[in-house]
């Protein structure tokens, strides 16, 4: 399997999401926000984490313009399988591939910690691997995580199973308190409308070596390269 | 061709909970300041525009808002344009 990642000016997770991307044995290409073309091989993109063009303005509101994305956006127009992580998932959502927005956190703390999400939906690229309402240890680093969307668009997400991941406790419980950003209906990440979309603010690629202390984001990997086989 | 300068305001839309107003306003209160409530938090753009004149100058600004300086999933904008007369011209 062929997987790209991207670079942009600010991006801080890129190395980790290519460890990650390879360890199943899979090539991967790094790719430069300058890029007009992409290798034509390539089966996935990885928008990594980070704070692209230091955030300025909003979250992903510069990189979203980048040369790159709209090499992003076609490929992911065509069916190919994109996963943004974090700030990748801000761009995602700001250049219109996911629905709604990701804003400062509820109270206002930068939140840097293990979270547990709950699998919602296995029957995707993304999770393929793994079974529904299965608990994952993954751990988030963001000041604007919390998802939000106008309302007919959560209960659309909702109703079409595109929520993903949801903040829940060590139990499975998606409480409040499980909630590290007032999130929406706890919602940690979510698919676009054909599937071949995801975003996430957890991040699986600080979770796939014994030395992180979980696996538990290996799955993640494991799915898309399972969905392109 | 004239210049103006154009002042942008972007707000999160009022639907949205806006944790950094709620947070100053529990600061004002705490200063003895009841009487100040609804604090909203937004950002502020100046920037100059060339235009033939001030409906053109308008759409630019406003075409601005819309794709870079506001996400309208979740802020409201609004603007107001100042004529920029040059000074120092000699009649």
């Amino acid at each position: 399997m062929n997987i790209g990642v991207v670079t942009f000016p600010g991006s801080n997770c890129n190395a980790d999401a290519e460890f990650a991307a390879a360890l199943d044995g899979s090539t991967v290409h790094r790719l430069w926000h300058k890029d007009t073309s992409l290798p034509t091989q390539l089966d996935a993109i990885i928008l990594p984490g980070g704070f692209s063009y230091g955030d300025y303005l909003r979250t992903g509101a510069i990189a979203r313009f980048s040369p790159i994305m709209q090499e992003v956006i076609d490929f992911a127009k065509k069916g190919g399988v994109v996963m943004g992580i974090c700030n990748g998932f801000q761009i995602l959502t700001e250049c219109g591939l996911l629905p709604g927005a990701l804003i400062r956190n509820a109270n206002l703390s930068f939140a840097c910690k293990d979270v547990y999400v709950r699998v919602e939906n296995s029957n995707t690229s993304f999770t393929n691997s793994v079974t529904k309402n299965t608990v994952l240890r993954i751990p988030i680093a963001h000041g604007e995580g919390r998802y939000t969307a106008p309302s007919e668009v959560i209960e659309e997400l909702e109703a079409e199973q595109r929520v993903v991941f949801r903040y829940v406790t060590p139990a499975g419980e998606d409480s409040p308190e499980a909630n590290p950003n007032g999130s929406l209906h706890n919602i940690a990440g979510i698919l676009n409308k054909a599937g071949n979309v995801m975003g996430l603010m957890p991040h699986p690629e600080r979770a796939s070596d014994p030395l992180n202390g979980s696996t538990d984001g290996l799955s993640v990997f494991t799915s898309i390269a399972l969905s392109r086989s | 061709m004239k210049t103006y300068t154009a002042h942008v305001t972007v707000s999160l839309r009022r639907a949205i909970l806006d944790v950094q107003g709620k947070t100053v306003e529990r600061a004002l209160h705490s200063l003895h300041m009841p009487a100040l409530s609804n604090v909203r938090i937004g950002k502020y753009v100046e920037l100059t525009v060339q235009a033939p004149d001030e409906d053109r100058a308008k759409e630019l600004v406003d075409d601005a808002c819309k794709k870079l300086l506001s996400n309208p999933v979740m802020e409201d904008y609004s603007f107001r344009l100042e004529e920029r007369v040059a000074s120092g011209a000699v009649a």
